[in-house]
C-alpha cells in the first residue's frame, strides 16, 4: 500500500494554474524530493500534502485512507518549515510538546516523548531556552523534534537547510539522512537544491511551471533525464547540450557538430538511433573523456570524438574542467586533475556515447 | 571647546526653552490651584503661593457646582471611569482578535473589509452624531453609560484592528502553519501563539484608547443624560457655571484631577507605548 499517494491534482487561484494534473505515488520508507526552480509549485504541492492548501480537483491518500478534505491536524503528518516557525514565546521543551498538548496527550507520555527526542537530536541542554537565544543550526533541530515527537504517518518539509549556512547544510543533511535511515520514515522533502535532492532522495520528482516534467530514482533522473529542462536542471556542473545534426549511414548515426576554427566534428554512434535530422546531444562533463586514456570504453572508439580548441582550464582540485565550444555552445569536459590539457590549444576529447542523451530541438523532450 | 560641543550645548538650550514653553502652563495651573481666592487676586500669574492650601482640590473633588448639582467631580470622574475602563477593554480585544483575522486568516474581501474599517478611523466624530443618537435610542442606551461604552468601542475598533493588524502582520505565516499541523484552532493559536508576544501592541492600543476615550467630550455631551455625565463635560460645567466670583483655584484644580489619569497611565506604560510603535517584529 503507498504512503502516499496523489492522484490528478489540480490546483488554481482562478484563472491561474499553478499544479497541473499531479500524480505520485511513494511506498513506506521512501524519501521523495520535490525539486525544481523558485516558482514551480513545489511547496505549494507540498502544502497541499499536508492540507494548508485546498485543492482544486483530485485526491490525496495517506497510508490508504482519502484525506483531500481532512483538516492538517488528522492528516497524520508532521511538518518542517523553512522558517522553523518555532512559537517565540514558548521553550523549546513547550515548542515541542506544544502538540501533544493540544491534543491531550497525557503529562506522563509528553515527558517521555519529550526525553526520547530530546535525546535523539541532542538537544537535552536547550530544553528551557528560547528559540530567540538559539543559533540556526539548533532551531533547525528544535523544528525537527516537533516533528519527530510526533511521530506521524508522513513527514513534510518544506526547504529546512536553506536558511543555514553551507557548512552546517551539508552536516544537516547527512544527518536528515542517517535519521531517515533510522527511523526508516517516510519522508516528502521540498528543496531547489538539485545536490540536496540527489543525496537525500530515494525518488526525485523535477517541476517546472507546476508541471512534473520527470519522477524516477536519483540515478535515472540523473542519467536518463526525461527533457532538456531536467538535463539543464540536475548535476553540477550542468549537463552539455550540443546542437548536433544527424544522419544515418550503413546503420550507423553520424553526429555532425560545429567546432569553431575547424571543419565540423563528426562522431559516429554504432547502433542507429532513427534520429530526425536535427538533434541536441546531451553529455555530462564527465562523459566527456581524454581520447588517448579511454579507447577502452565502449562507444569512446576512434570516431566518438576529436581535436577541440581548449579556451580555458579551470583546475578544481580533485578534477579539472575544460571548456570548449561545440555547435556555437560552451562545453566543459570534466578531467582527471593532471590531465596535460592547456588553454589556447587543441586536446583531443571522446564522448562516452553509450551515456549520452539525445533531445528533440523542437519540445526538448528524450529521444533515446 | 570643538564645534561639536557647542552644536550639542546649544541644543540642550533650544530643547530647554521648548520644554520650559510647554510646562509653564502646567505650572501656572498648579501653583494657581495652591493658592486661595485672595492670593490670586493681588498676586501675579507666575508667583509660587505664599500660603499653601488644598481647600480649591477638596471643593473641585467633592462640593463644586456643577450647574445645579454641587458634589464636586467626584460622580462625574467615576462615571468616565465606568464608562472608559470597559470600552478600552472591550475595543482592545475585538481590535486584536479583527487584526489577528486580517493578518493571518485572510479570507474573500478582506482588504476590502480592511480598506472599510480604516476608513472608519477618519471619520469625523461630528458626522456620526446624528445617526448614533438615533441609534442608541433604538438600542434602549440613550443617556446612560452602556450607551457611552458602546459609541467607544464602535468608533475605537478601527484604531485597534489597524494597530494590531500592522502588528500581527510581521509575524511568518508559518507559524500559523505549524501550529495548524500541530492540532490547534482558531482561538488556541491566538490565545498560545499570538497573546503572548503582544504585551507592546496591547499597551499601545490601551494607552491610546483610554486618552482618546477619558478626553472625549463630545460623544459625552451628546450622548450622556444627567446621571451619567463623564468628568470633562462636569468639568466643563463647573467652569461655566460660577455664580458672583470665578473660582480660579477650584477651576484649574478640577482640570488637573480631570487630566491625572490620562498623564497616570502614560507615565506607566509609557515606555511599552514607544517600544510599541516603533518595534513589531518578532524574531523567532
Amino acid at each position: 500500500m503507498p504512503i502516499l499517494e496523489i492522484e490528478n491534482l489540480q490546483k488554481s487561484y482562478g484563472e491561474t494554474h499553478i499544479l497541473h494534473d499531479i500524480n505520485i505515488s511513494i511506498e513506506e520508507g521512501d524519501f521523495l524530493v520535490l525539486v525544481g526552480p523558485s516558482g514551480c509549485g513545489k511547496s505549494t504541492l507540498l502544502n497541499c500534502i499536508a492540507g494548508l492548501e485546498p485543492i482544486t480537483s483530485g485526491t490525496v491518500r495517506i497510508a490508504g485512507r482519502d484525506v483531500t478534505g481532512v483538516s492538517p491536524k488528522d492528516r497524520d503528518i508532521a511538518m518542517v518549515f523553512q522558517s522553523y516557525a518555532l512559537y517565540p514565546t514558548m521553550s523549546v521543551a513547550k515548542n515541542i510538546t506544544f502538540g501533544m498538548q493540544v491534543r491531550g496527550v497525557d503529562k506522563a507520555t509528553q515527558a517521555r516523548k519529550l526525553k526520547e527526542v530530546a535525546g535523539q537530536l541532542q538537544i537535552e541542554p536547550l530544553l528551557a531556552r528560547k528559540p530567540g537565544q538559539l543559533s540556526g543550526g539548533q532551531r533547525q533541530r528544535v523544528a525537527m523534534g516537533r516533528a519527530l515527537v510526533r511521530d506521524p504517518k508522513l513527514f513534510l518539509f518544506d526547504e529546512p537547510l536553506s536558511n543555514l549556512d553551507a557548512k552546517l547544510r551539508v552536516s544537516m543533511r547527512t544527518e536528515i539522512k542517517k535519521l531517515h535511515q533510522d527511523l526508516n520514515a517516510s519522508i516528502v522533502y521540498v528543496t531547489h537544491d538539485q545536490i540536496e535532492a540527489m543525496t537525500l532522495a530515494t525518488r526525485i520528482v523535477v517541476m517546472k511551471s507546476g508541471v512534473i516534467q520527470q519522477i524516477g530514482s536519483p540515478a535515472e533522473i540523473y542519467n536518463r533525464p526525461a527533457n532538456m529542462f531536467v538535463a539543464d536542471f540536475m548535476g553540477s556542473p550542468a549537463m552539455n547540450l550540443i546542437p548536433a545534426r544527424v544522419r544515418a549511414e550503413d546503420g550507423q548515426t553520424r553526429i555532425e557538430i560545429d567546432r569553431i576554427g575547424d571543419a565540423p566534428l563528426v562522431i559516429t554512434d554504432p547502433v542507429d538511433r532513427q534520429l530526425p535530422a536535427e538533434i541536441v546531444l546531451g553529455v555530462r562533463p564527465e562523459d566527456i573523456h581524454e581520447a588517448t586514456e579511454n579507447a577502452h570504453l565502449p562507444g569512446t572508439a576512434q570516431g566518438a570524438g576529436g581535436e577541440v580548441m581548449i579556451e580555458i582550464v579551470e583546475p578544481a582540485g580533485a578534477d579539472t574542467f575544460a571548456v570548449t565550444h561545440l555547435g556555437g555552445k560552451p562545453v566543459t569536459a570534466r578531467l582527471r586533475a593532471e590531465s596535460a590539457v592547456r588553454s589556447k590549444q587543441k586536446f583531443p576529447l571522446a564522448f562516452d556515447l553509450s551515456k549520452v542523451s539525445y533531445f528533440s530541438p523542437k519540445d526538448g523532450s528524450r529521444l533515446n | 571647546m570643538t564645534s561639536n560641543t557647542m552644536l550639542r550645548w546649544g541644543l540642550y538650550a533650544i530643547l530647554t526653552v521648548f520644554a520650559l514653553f510647554y510646562l509653564l502652563p502646567l505650572f501656572v495651573m498648579l501653583t494657581t490651584s495652591l493658592k486661595s481666592l485672595e492670593e490670586i487676586r493681588t498676586g501675579g500669574l507666575l508667583a509660587l503661593p505664599r500660603a499653601i492650601t488644598f481647600q480649591p482640590w477638596l471643593e473641585a473633588w467633592s462640593s463644586a457646582c456643577a450647574g445645579t448639582q454641587c458634589e464636586g467631580l467626584r460622580p462625574f470622574f467615576w462615571n468616565s471611569v465606568l464608562m472608559a475602563v470597559p470600552a478600552v477593554l472591550i475595543s482592545t480585544v475585538v481590535g486584536a482578535l479583527n487584526g489577528y483575522v486580517f493578518a493571518q486568516w485572510r479570507f474573500p474581501g478582506a482588504n476590502l473589509f480592511f480598506a472599510a474599517i480604516l476608513f472608519g478611523c477618519f471619520i469625523p466624530f461630528q458626522v456620526v452624531l446624528m445617526p448614533m443618537a438615533r441609534m442608541l435610542g433604538l438600542l434602549g442606551l440613550a443617556g446612560t453609560i452602556p450607551g457611552l461604552i458602546f459609541v467607544h468601542v464602535i468608533y475605537g475598533i478601527g484604531f485597534t484592528t489597524l494597530f494590531f493588524r500592522n502588528y500581527y502582520v510581521t509575524i511568518p505565516q508559518e507559524l500559523v502553519r505549524a501550529a495548524k499541523v500541530d492540532g490547534a484552532g482558531f482561538f488556541r493559536i491566538f490565545w498560545s501563539i499570538f497573546l503572548p508576544i503582544s504585551l507592546p501592541i496591547i499597551t499601545v492600543s490601551v494607552i491610546w484608547q483610554f486618552t482618546q476615550i477619558w478626553n472625549d467630550f463630545l460623544f459625552g455631551v451628546s450622548f450622556s443624560g444627567p446621571g451619567s455625565q463623564p468628568v470633562t463635560v462636569a468639568l466643563n460645567n463647573i467652569v461655566n457655571s460660577t455664580t458672583g466670583v470665578k473660582a480660579y483655584n477650584v477651576d484649574m484644580a478640577a482640570a488637573i484631577i480631570a487630566a491625572l489619569p490620562t498623564l497616570l497611565v502614560y507615565v506607566v506604560a509609557g515606555k511599552y507605548f514607544i517600544r510599541g510603535l516603533t518595534a513589531g517584529s518578532v524574531k523567532g
